[in-house]
């Protein structure tokens, strides 16, 4: 129960050392950021084995009792939400420690990533409304800045964007939280449940819901409010990138959704289901057919996350056991296959200097190392068996048709079809990718580039091991890490009775 | 229930304004506007006719106070829209310098 505060603790003391010492001492602020990830990464891992034990843990911050103090709650969605988070987080820190060289201020860059990695944790850990509010403040505007780190013009642009859409995003979840506390009177997650267990919801209910869809939708990228991720995500660097399309927008957008609707509003929220299922497959296919036609490396693959947030949020959005598994499982998906794919595209940058796919070509002769990666990454995303991706697209695949097995409704039909177009279109993209980039013939200004550096290697080359590892998830030796996250959502309004028991 | 309405009219003319404008500082101040609709909102929730202010002291009863509650997030959002706030005028600065205007119409580099 103790360790629960130091995931929040042990990025915000790095950011503040980082920015105190990093300017003194070059090489502190690469050894601490590295240090600190890897530590949390360790903690999230032993977070599993808590879950195994004790199912819920909660921490009372400051000693105050739930319903009026602030508590910190690990459950296991919270801890599979931490591994995929740290998971990525160590390994991009190893990344920048080479990639980040060309940047002027390396300090700054490891204070604001610690920032938005303490936000992310804040969000996962935090049982209260209006924390997860503060913590969710943190993260973006972490982000916004972050985006803009390379103040060329088209960076500043590009988080004008991003940072005016989100602070409205903001504000509709700053009014959403007000209507539930208006209408609960209270701010602890597990207590609104209880609340509105007793209440029932009301027409008021119904309003927050749609703000907080809207809200965490914009945060999450979703279709109708997807206009900012195209810009934001390939401006910022590589890192960066890879953080942004793989966790970030899962952290604030899909987790906040899931579990607002999953575990607090329950099940007076049905209809909001089925609309972000909507939203899910029209961000698939809206999202794979824009990226069809993007020439800019970091661009499509900005696209592709649009299309990928949309498989995950059909899958949990159908409702059922295997919908929620094979949504989970394909969020910790993509989080490993989209960063190694803007990893990969950020080392392409760092040997060409450019973006532009027509100018490249035949680097696999160059570049072995990337070039293999990307392709296991590509192979992942399109789905090709035995990767990863393949088998969490086949289970959301299964479970729609299950859905129609029960219900008989063709809508989920309608719904498997455009998950399988999705997926061929997606293949379709990447194999452009790959032709382009990697094979063919070597372009004659490209005679003189060099592989990048062991360490931006060594980490693109473990997430390519994971993309493969990770399929043995679905064994049934490895499965209780998926089954416990996927039990937490199922359980529905057995969350606040958790809490509370846990609180006695 | 008029004053909630007028809340929500504000709100409306905020997002209004970041809407349609085409000048990026009055797309922040549009910002600005949504912030403050939002924290009236939450203040008037905690707000009742006749309230004392929420000082528990020895010999007060606890009777028809105003929620204190509110007012503590209020104080919390108001710091968070201020930081917002802040970063978001320092990069109209900088795209200021870079594009040589505020408006938005001119400044598109990014397309697709």
């Amino acid at each position: 129960m103790k360790i629960l505060p130091f995931f929040v603790i042990i990025p915000l003391g790095s950011a503040f050392l980082i920015s105190l010492l990093g300017k003194k001492f070059k090489k502190f602020g690469d050894l601490w950021a590295n240090l600190s990830t890897l530590a949390l990464f360790g903690l999230s891992l032993h977070s599993i084995s808590l879950v195994a034990a004790h199912k819920m843990l909660v921490y009372k911050v400051g000693g105050w009792l739930p319903p009026f103090g602030i508590c910190m709650v690990l459950d296991g969605l919270t801890s599979f939400m931490l591994v995929t988070v740290n998971l990525v987080s160590f390994l991009v820190t190893v990344y920048a420690v080479n990639y980040m060289q060309k940047f002027t201020d390396k300090a700054k860059f490891y204070t604001l990533f610690m920032l938005m990695l303490a936000g992310m944790h804040g969000v996962i850990m935090t049982g209260d409304l209006f924390n997860l509010f503060v913590f969710l403040e943190i993260a973006s505007i972490a982000s916004y800045a972050l985006v803009a780190f390379g103040t060329e013009a088209e960076e500043l642009e590009a988080s004008f964007k991003y940072a005016i859409m989100g602070s409205v995003a903001s504000s509709f979840i700053l009014l959403a939280i007000a209507l539930v506390y208006g209408y609960t009177s209270t701010l602890n997650l597990a207590d609104i449940s209880l609340a509105l267990t007793q209440k029932g919801g009301g027409f008021l209910i119904s309003f927050a819901s749609v703000l907080f869809l809207v809200g965490f939708g914009l945060k999450a990228a979703l279709v109708p409010f997807h206009a900012w991720l195209p810009d934001a995500h390939p401006s910022a660097p590589a890192p960066i990138s890879a953080m942004l399309s793989g966790v970030l927008i899962k952290t604030l957008g899909i987790y906040a959704i899931i579990r607002i609707f999953f575990n607090v509003f329950g099940a007076t929220t049905t209809p909001v289901l089925s609309i972000v299922m909507f939203l899910g497959v029209l961000s698939m296919l809206v999202g794979v057919i824009l990226a069809l036609s993007q020439w800019d490396f970091k661009r499509l693959l900005a696209y592709h996350s649009i299309s990928q947030v949309g498989y995950v949020m059909l899958g949990i959005g159908l409702g059922t056991p295997l919908g929620i598994l094979g949504g989970l499982f394909h969020l910790f998906n993509h989080s490993v296959f989209k960063s190694l794919l803007f990893l990969g595209s950020g080392a392409v940058d760092y040997s060409l200097h450019t973006r532009d796919l027509q100018q490249m070509g035949g680097l696999r002769e160059k570049m072995p190392v990337t070039a293999n990666t990307n392709l296991v990454a590509s192979m992942s995303i399109a789905g090709i068996p035995p990767f990863n991706g393949f088998w969490s697209k086949l289970w959301i695949i299964l479970a729609c048709v299950q859905a129609y097995i029960q219900s008989s409704k063709m809508i989920y039909i309608v719904y498997a079809l455009c998950a399988i177009v999705g997926s061929i279109l997606t293949l379709a993209s990447f194999m452009k990718v790959q032709k382009y980039a990697f094979f063919g013939r070597l372009n004659e200004k490209w005679q003189n580039i060099k592989e990048v550096p062991g360490l931006m290697q060594l980490s693109m080359v473990f997430l390519a091991l994971i993309c493969i590892v990770s399929s043995l998830l679905v064994m049934s030796s490895f499965k209780p890490f998926l089954d416990s996250a996927a039990d937490a959502l199922l359980a529905g309004g057995g969350y606040q009775e958790a809490v509370f028991a846990n609180v006695k | 229930m008029s004053e909630y309405i007028l809340c929500f009219v504000l709100f409306c003319i905020g997002l209004y304004c970041v809407l349609r404008k085409r000048n990026i500082i009055k797309i922040i101040i549009g910002l600005g506007i949504i912030e403050y609709a939002v924290n009236l909102f939450f203040i008037l929730l905690g707000y009742r006719a006749q309230g004392r202010a929420p000082v528990l002291a020895k010999d007060q009863a606890v009777t028809n106070i105003v929620d204190p509650l509110p007012q503590a997030l209020v104080l919390t959002a108001i710091v968070i829209g201020l930081a917002v706030t802040a970063l978001i005028v320092a990069i109209a600065i900088r795209i200021y310098d870079k594009y040589g205007t505020f408006d938005i119409t001119k400044i598109r580099r990014l397309k697709g």
